[in-house]
Formats: C-alpha cells, structure tokens, sequence
C-alpha cells in the first residue's frame, strides 16, 4: 500500500526502533515491579513537572502562544510538499545537499554511504530521535562505523547497552550509582575511583568526550526545526556537546522527519519560547545552533541533510490522525502522565514512548503493529493540558483505538450491549439478571477474564437491591 | 424550573443512591425533575474502547430523549463530557450532520451537577448538612474535560458540619479510565494505590466526587483493604440535611 504522495505507507517493520516485542499491559507489568524505577520516575518526572509549572506561570500569554504555535504546524502541515521543496531549494542554494529517504531504510543506506565517501570510520552525534526511530547507530555499526553518543543521557544509554526511555531525559531510568557502575564497566581509560558525585560523573564524562570532538571528522545530528524560507536548520540542547558536533567536523549530516520544516524565520521565535519552559522547565534554551547551508572557511564545509518520511505522509493523510506530527519532542506530555510516570519508556516498545509515543508510533507502523499503545492510558486528559502545541492526544488515542483490531469475543460483547442498551425494556431486564447473577462471585473476585483484572485489586460493589429505575417507577 | 435527569447506566444499575440523591436535593430546591425512561446509556464506553459504530445507535436514543428538555442533569462528569464532547463528533465520523447539530443542542443543554447547581441555578448553600471529614477527588472528565474548577469545593465548604480536607496531588488521576482499569489492569493498581495512599493520609472518613466510576474504583480500593474509609457521592452529602441525613 502507499500513500497518495506515493510513499510507502508505513515505516517498514525489521528496522528502527518502532515496535516492541511484546504487548504494552505485560510489559508494563514487569516495569511496575522494579521498586528502583519507579521511586527514579517519580522523583525525575515531578521535580521537571514542578520546574515547568513554574516558569509556564509566568507568562501571561501561555495559552496564545500555544494557539500560535499549533497554528504554524497545522499551516505547515496543510502545505508541508510545498514548503519542503522551498527548504530544498534554499538549502541548496546555501551550499548544502539535500536527499530524501522514503523509509529507515533508505535512510540509513544514504548516512552510510555518506560517511564511507569520507573514509571516516567513526561518527560523533547529536542527540536525536529521528536516528534512534531508524535504528541508524546499528546501521553503521553494520558497515564497521563506529558511532559515538555525545549527548551525556545518551552517552549513558549507549554505553549500557540499554535504550532511551523517555525522549528528553534519555537515562530517566538510570540513577547516579547506576551511571557510576556504567561509566566504570565501559568508559575507556576512566579514572577507577570514580564515585557517583554528579560533578564527578559529568567530569569523567566530558574526559571522553573532548577527545571524540576533537579527532572525529563526521557528524550526525538531527533537528529540532528547519525554516523553509531561509534553509536554516536548527538544534536546541542543554550541554553544548550539540555545538561542538555541529562546528568541530568537516562533514555534518542531519537526518530530519519531514514534520520539522516550519515556513518562516519568525516562526522559529514562538517554539523557542514555548519548547524549554514545557520540557525542561526553563525560561531560555541554553544552546540554540543554528546552520544554514555551508560558510566558507567557518564550520563543516561538507553539509548534508536527510528527509525522513518513514511513515510521516500516511499519518499526513489522516485529518485527525495528522496532529501528532505537530509534536516539537519536548516531553511534557511524558512528565504529567500517570501512565508513563509508572512504567516508565520501554514498556511502550517504541522510541517514542508517553501520550505522544501512544499515538505516534501506532500511526508510523500502522496501528495493527501497535495496537496495545493507543489502549496505554485512562484518557485522563493531562497530556493535552500539557502539550505546547495543543495536540489533542486523547481525542487521537480514542480515534486510533477505533482503528486497532479488536478481540472477537470483545467484539461482539461490545455489540450485544450496544444493542441491549438500545432496547430499554431489554436493558431493565438484564439489570436485574445481572443483579441476580452469581457469575461474579463476592464483590466480583468470581468474574471471567478479563474482567477479573478488575477484581485482582478491588472489590465491586454489592449490588443495590433496587435499580434507580425500579425506584423511580415505584415512587 | 423543569429538569431531565440523565441518571447514567453505571448510578442507574450500582449506584442508584446518587441518583436518588441528585432527585431530593433538586426537587428540595424547588425544581421539578423528570426521569425520561427510553434513556440507557451514553455510549462513552463503546466510543472509549474503539467501537463508535456501535455507539452510534447509543448517540441517537441519546439525542431523541433529551432533546426535548430546556435543561438536563447527570451525577457524572464523565458521562456529560462524553454528551457534550463526543456524541457530535461521533456523528460527523459516521457523516450525519444533522444529528451533529441535535447532539451538540443537547450538549449544550446538559450539566454536571456541580455546574447545574452553580451555574443555573445560581446556588452554593444548598441548605446541607454533613457532620463527617470528608476530602474531594477532583475526577479528571470534570476537572479537564468541562472545567468545572472549584464549583464542587464551593458546594463542599458551604455544608454544615462538614470539615473538608484537601486531597495531595488531587489532580492526578485515580487509574479507573474505564476498560483501561481492566485492559490495562496493573498500571492501573499502580494509579490506584497512589490515589488511596493519599485519600488515607487525609484522615478523612468519606472520599467524594462528582463521578460514580471514578468513586467505584477508589472505593473498590479502599473496601479491598479494609482501609475504613466510604466513598460517598458528591449529591448524597448535597442531599443530606438535618432531618434525612445520608450514611458517612
């Protein structure tokens, strides 16, 4: 199947990091039992969340910069073919090579080969999503390149062996005697009595990292915006590792979904106020790059980005669905949600995890490929509250759960309500059945699966020996 | 003034004592309230768990027994979120406008209680009387879906006798999200037990709310530990007075 732009519908399965290997409820099962995840969660998750309460207090116009910012997406989105041949055409014009990759696939063949044209067999790279959706670091490791972490979060990610799981704070999951333990087993030529001082681990850290961005001639970034009028391309981050990434080498090379492009330089100015205060809770970005092309004599003279749909021109398509390509990564829906705050990113199976993961992930493999993620949450409703951009996420869970393919035996008991809650006289008639029935034992502890899920944890209650119903007719 | 109670499935079925309370506290008012007995259910479950084909016929019963009322009530926060917010937008999925346009003159017509007592009729003293230590669970549907703010807390702090005790981290929401309770069995524990660590550090002997569901699962909670604590209807203590006084 594919799309009406003619690209393949849906990010292909056996590559990337997309899909998990089991459903999301027994996942979560075994995440809920590690007492050391969950006190890391919720330590992490409400000390951003207050941080971000904070700061979001003080502007005035909060809800109308969030307005304004789904309102450029939503522009952006109704005209993305367009708007991406302009940031074509001007990226071009500014010295830089522009290549389109229908799937991961494709894009990992181009990075590869990209990097084996400079003989380089080593990368250094920036913090970024769109490379860990595509699986791109076990694709160089593939072609006998070594990629190397730069973002300190994925550093700790990559050198455990582990995977990101959460999209901001990547090692939201490790504490500091985890950190301390990793950088031990694995960081070459790391000092043996290091200790678990963040000051310190930042310290050892930085030892290692300032000899990779100081020998390695190629790097890969993502981004977190390109301007279609002015071809500039642009990365906020925390550290400054990015910068030294996307100044230090001769080669850079940006791997972008297509959802990033906006139209106008002044566009850029509401997300550079709404990003950092709805992730990371502060009030400015502490490095905001910006590139354009190739400067002569100034910076990477060899500059590459890469057009990633991988999915993006399905979800396109779908007039509710398109919303979740407004996300601008930043997390907040992952730090209010009560779902995610419990069992954490890898439960969700996708490098997408939280509400925007739930809706995400499903819509870029097709939802029969994640059909347990857009049931992973009570719709309480924060996440929307939450999102800069305003992206209605339980309105997208329920519009995708109508997509999922469904349990038979669910199926038809759904129908057989449906129909019995249709026909009031039959309904009366079965409140009273059930109300007599004994299938559900004391306080439901007797009920069938599924629905003795339920009473693992609670009792219900003892039935009433009227109706309102009942009560209303006798009055 | 003329009111149609939308008394919700789950009051109608295992909860009718908030419903009955919603009744005596309205007609205590002085208002006249009519139960149209063709009602069921709203179809929120169906539309939640992925089946809004068949919540469709739902919808329409819906928007044909209520239509003829100026104003309607429901115990339920989360059935008049689904009244006013999805019943419209399930009937433009399936390409029937003018039921879009019936359904959303319902829904503009239809209250939480909280929002009908406040709003409407312009009342925060309904004349209560609840000598208990009560703390109140601000149900996400209410709190996110129909904004109804502190109208419940100005309802709460004007009974009698009542001494209110706020609920920490009231906001977050209690696990229950319908099948998700059940779909989704242990994250949703994992939620709950949460929401009941900070009901029980309330020293509150009643937890209430405006919604039926969420109170079943908090109270479901609380009953499997023996913890001591009732759930209690936000309209059971509206309706209690002096003279018919309702459990504590």
């Amino acid at each position: 199947m594919r799309t009406f732009l003619g690209m393949p519908a849906t990010a292909p399965p056996g590559v990337g990091h997309l899909r998990g290997e089991e459903p999301f409820p027994a996942a979560a099962r075994r995440a809920l039992g590690d007492a050391q995840l969950r006190r890391n969660l919720r330590h992490a998750t409400t000390t951003i969340r207050t941080k971000s309460g904070a700061v979001i207090g003080e502007v005035p116009d909060w809800q109308q910069l969030r307005a304004a910012g789904r309102a450029i997406k939503a522009d952006a989105m109704a005209r993305l073919p367009e708007l991406l041949e302009q940031l074509e055409a001007a990226v071009a014009a500014a010295g830089g090579t522009v290549h389109w990759a229908a799937d991961a696939a494709e894009a990992n063949r181009i990075v590869t080969e990209l990097v084996r044209a400079t003989g380089a067999d080593r990368v250094m790279k920036v913090k970024s999503m769109a490379t860990q959706e595509i699986g791109l670091n076990e694709a160089l490791e593939a072609a006998g390149i070594e990629p190397v972490e730069t973002d300190l979060a994925e550093l700790i990610v990559q050198l455990g062996h582990d995977r990101p799981s959460h999209i901001l704070v990547p090692a939201i999951h490790r504490n500091r005697a985890e950190i301390r333990e990793i950088f031990l087993r694995e960081m070459p030529g790391v000092d043996p009595d290091l200790t678990d001082d963040p000051p310190a681990l930042a310290a050892a850290a930085r030892r290692h990292l300032r000899q990779t961005f100081l020998s390695t001639r190629v790097a890969v970034s993502g981004a977190n915006f390109a301007i279609a009028e002015t071809g500039t391309l642009a990365v906020v981050e925390s550290e400054g590792n990015g910068r030294m990434c996307l100044t230090l080498p001769d080669t850079l090379i940006t791997v972008m979904g297509i959802e990033k492009v906006i139209p106008t330089w002044d566009d850029l100015g509401v997300f550079l106020q709404l990003l950092p205060r709805a992730s990371t809770g502060e009030r400015m970005n502490p490095y905001t790059s910006m590139w354009t092309g190739v400067t002569p004599g100034d910076g990477p003279q060899q500059v590459h980005l890469v057009l990633l749909d991988n999915g993006r021109s399905a979800v396109l398509a779908d007039q509710v669905g398109r919303q979740a390509l407004h996300c601008i990564r930043c997390s907040a829906c992952l730090n209010v949600c009560p779902v995610y705050e419990r069992t954490g990113g890898h439960a969700y199976g996708s490098v997408y995890p939280g509400p925007i993961g739930a809706v995400l992930s499903p819509q870029l493999t097709g939802v029969a490929d994640n059909a347990s993620l857009p049931y992973a949450s009570s719709l309480c409703g924060a996440c929307y509250d939450a999102c800069p951009v305003m992206i209605n996420i339980p309105e997208l869970l329920v519009h995708l759960r109508a997509q999922a393919p469904h349990p038979k035996s669910e199926a038809a008991a759904m129908a057989a309500a449906a129909y019995t809650m249709d026909h009031p006289a039959l309904y009366a008639a079965a409140q009273r059945a059930a109300k007599l029935s004994k299938l559900s034992g004391p306080r439901g502890r007797g009920l069938p699966p599924p629905l003795s899920g339920w009473a693992a944890s609670r009792d219900l209650p003892e039935p009433p020996s009227q109706t309102f119903r009942q009560w209303w007719a006798e009055r | 003034m003329r009111i149609a109670l939308f008394v919700t499935c789950l009051a109608d079925t295992l909860y009718p004592e908030a419903a009955k309370a919603t009744v005596r506290l309205l007609e205590r008012l002085g208002h006249e309230v009519d139960f149209p007995a063709d009602q069921t259910c709203c179809g929120q479950m169906h539309v939640n768990t992925g089946y809004p084909d068949d919540a469709l016929r739902l919808v329409r019963r819906h928007v044909r027994v209520f239509a003829p009322y100026d104003v309607v009530v429901a115990p339920s926060g989360s059935c008049v979120g689904s009244v006013r917010h999805q019943h419209a937008m399930g009937a433009r999925r399936a390409g029937d406008e003018r039921l879009a346009s019936r359904a959303e003159e319902v829904g503009r017509r239809t209250y939480e209680l909280s929002e009908l007592l406040v709003d409407v009729l312009g009342v925060t003293d309904v004349g209560a009387y609840y000598p208990h230590r009560v703390t109140y669970h601000p149900t996400c549907h209410s709190l996110r879906m129909l904004r109804v703010g502190d109208r419940p807390l100005r309802l709460l702090r004007a009974v009698r006798g009542l001494d209110l005790v706020e609920l920490p981290q009231a906001e977050q929401c209690c696990g229950f999200g319908g099948t998700f309770a059940v779909k989704n069995a242990d994250t949703s524990t994992a939620m709950l037990a949460d929401k009941l660590r900070h009901v029980l550090d309330t020293r509150a002997d009643v937890c209430t709310a405006g919604d039926a569901s969420c109170l079943m699962h908090i109270g479901g909670g609380l009953s499997r530990l023996r913890a001591g604590v009732r759930t209690v209807h936000l309209a059971e203590i509206l309706a209690s007075t002096e003279t018919i006084a309702a459990r504590g």
